[in-house]
């Protein structure tokens, strides 16, 4: 399987392959035969349906044009893609990385078949007041975002030129700093109503960007640093004396011991991944506890024994929601 | 010098009709959107594809449809005498070409404006027919990385020695200077869309030898379809559906 490079033991290949069994069994009874191949004809039961996305009409029959699962929702028959690139929808929240400081837009790099265009317009400036966007603003764009800047945006909607347009109209938005990025396939990660965690025991922040780059970094507390920045501003000769340690521009050093799980938490999603399971916060956050009820290091997530693990708890977890309905 | 001998046997001891064995893996490129491995026999072929994405040149880019471009190569290992091929001869420029032209046929490019697709293949050892293992690579790579494509392109050989027509050419059988014709078909609308030829044949031996391909093209189909809903029923096992 894809992504799995290891080297099993005898035992742990066959605990594997039962796990995976496991899941087959469970999976098998729903959609066994709603799985198509390219050029596979999809029964369609009369003339009127409607032939969605990777579909195509081949003579009097409709084929799929990608491998997937068969949807159908009423009358509407489409191909759900088992792997494609990501595909925005209005609304999705991403992570993306800064490409090119172009006039009066950011180019980011998003994992789409183009390029998303953040402009300078439709973000919040740091100092938060609403108002025109001056040219002495579009000078000091790099003082926001420089090239390779990893940044939180979400989908405002396709131009009629076909390009795509973020916006980061909150202060949850914007830049990344002080974490780790992860690339993981788009398909793993679910829309959800919630893309953003606060993992208070760990004081972490994670943020599953719909295009399958997650952000694990270091809590920043939105809220405190605009009522910080509204104290600065009451009283500037307090700031100099007392509030350093806390104020934003302070670089302070992240605890080793965060770091550490900021690493345990990309790897477990990296073994995820691997696995080609479904990311989501529930089970990634079980098995950071699996790790650490182990005693296992950071580095020993990545082993054939820790997938094993993950591969018999998912199992595990998927058969009883499938008991509790 | 005797390709067939008597008893109907060839140079490596299949029958004129026989193919090679077949093996193909799919997901062998971790970073690639999709890739796959592909075997014939002794001649093995790796493809990865990239895409559709940003176009890197801009003025190549098109407003109705995807760029498609590829890149074909043969490692330095890939043959008998190891040698150091350059990247731009004439030989692989031209396999580039008609690969990328058969894949463009079948992929469906409308549905992509302004991106590109990059497919790379790699010869990793050369033993005849790497036209068409490459071409069979590419089409499982493009099926793996969800590019909605027509049909799956297929492609073998045939050729036509000591008066017998031979399917699936290997190394010793291309070189004895007889006419290879290497065809690449869409099986499920039954059209051709590569069909080349060194050398010439009489127009009723061209179809015999023709015909031959075309059944074997329609073996690799029937395997590379195997491979990949295979593949597709594992992926929606491991993402869970239904449960």
């Amino acid at each position: 399987m894809r992504g799995i490079r290891l080297s099993f033991s005898n035992t742990q290949k066959l605990r594997l392959e039962k796990a995976l069994a496991q899941l087959e069994s469970l999976s098998s009874k729903l959609n066994s035969n709603a799985t198509v191949i390219v050029a596979d004809k999809i029964p369609v039961d009369e003339d009127a349906a409607l032939k969605g996305h990777g579909t195509l009409e081949m003579g009097n029959d409709v084929v799929a044009s990608v491998c997937g699962v068969v949807e159908r929702v009423n009358k509407l028959v489409y191909v759900r893609p088992l792997r494609a690139r990501y595909k925005p929808e209005i609304g999705d929240i991403i992570v993306g990385r800064v490409i090119e400081v172009a006039p009066k837009r950011w180019r980011l790099e998003i994992n789409f078949s183009q390029d998303a265009v953040l402009m300078l317009s439709s973000m919040n400036l740091p100092d938060g007041i609403q108002r025109r966007r001056t040219a002495v603003d579009e000078l000091n764009m790099r003082s926001i975002f420089v090239e390779n800047d990893v940044i939180c945006a979400e989908v405002r909607g396709f131009q009629h030129d076909g390009s795509l347009h973020l916006q980061a109209r909150s202060q949850k938005y914007g830049k990344l700093e002080r974490g780790k990025l992860l690339k993981i396939p788009p398909y793993l990660v679910k829309r959800r109503k919630q893309h953003f965690h606060h993992l208070d025991q760990y004081g972490v922040d994670l943020i599953f960007g719909c295009n399958g780059l997650i952000w694990i970094g270091e809590h920043v507390d939105v809220k405190d640093a605009m009522v910080e920045d509204q104290v600065n501003k009451s009283d500037p000769q307090n700031t100099h004396s007392s509030s350093l340690p806390g104020s934003s521009e302070e670089p302070t050093d992240t605890p080793l011991e965060r770091r550490q799980y900021i690493c345990r938490i990309a790897n477990a999603i990296t073994v995820f991944s691997a696995l080609g399971f479904m990311v989501n916060l529930d089970s990634v956050m079980e098995t950071v506890t699996l790790s650490l009820s182990l005693n296992l290091g950071v580095h020993e997530m990545l082993e054939a024994e820790f997938h094993v693990l993950v591969a018999e708890q998912e199992a595990e977890r998927r058969s009883t929601s499938t008991r509790r309905k | 010098m005797e390709y067939v001998n008597p008893e109907g046997l060839r140079l490596d001891g299949r029958r004129p009709m026989e193919m090679r064995q077949l093996r193909a893996e799919i997901g062998v490129v971790s970073r690639a959107d999709g890739s796959a491995s592909f075997e014939m026999g002794n001649t093995k072929v790796i493809a990865a594809v990239y895409g559709p994405r940003e176009v890197q040149n801009r003025s190549q880019q098109m407003n109705d449809q995807a760029l498609v471009r590829c890149e074909y190569s043969m490692a330095n290992f890939s043959t008998g005498d190891r040698r150091r091929k350059t990247k731009g001869d004439r030989r692989s420029t031209e396999i580039s070409l008609v690969i990328r032209q058969t894949m463009e046929a079948c992929i469906l490019t409308h549905l992509m404006p302004r991106s590109q697709i990059d497919i790379y293949v790699q010869v990793l050892q050369a033993d005849g027919g790497t036209r068409s293992a490459c071409i069979n690579a590419a089409t499982l790579a493009l099926a793996d990385a969800g590019i909605p494509m027509r049909d799956l392109v297929t492609s073998c050989s045939a050729g036509y020695l000591n008066s017998t027509p031979l399917l699936d050419l290997n190394y010793l059988e291309d070189s004895a200077g007889g006419a290879d014709v290497t065809v690449g078909i869409l099986p499920k609308l039954d059209k051709v869309t590569l069909l080349q030829m060194d050398a010439k044949l009489p127009m009723d031996i061209f179809e015999n030898v023709m015909q031959l391909a075309v059944e074997g093209c329609k073996a690799v189909e029937s395997h590379i379809r195997e491979i990949l809903l295979e593949n597709a029923q594992t992926l929606v096992i491991r993402q869970g559906y239904g449960s």
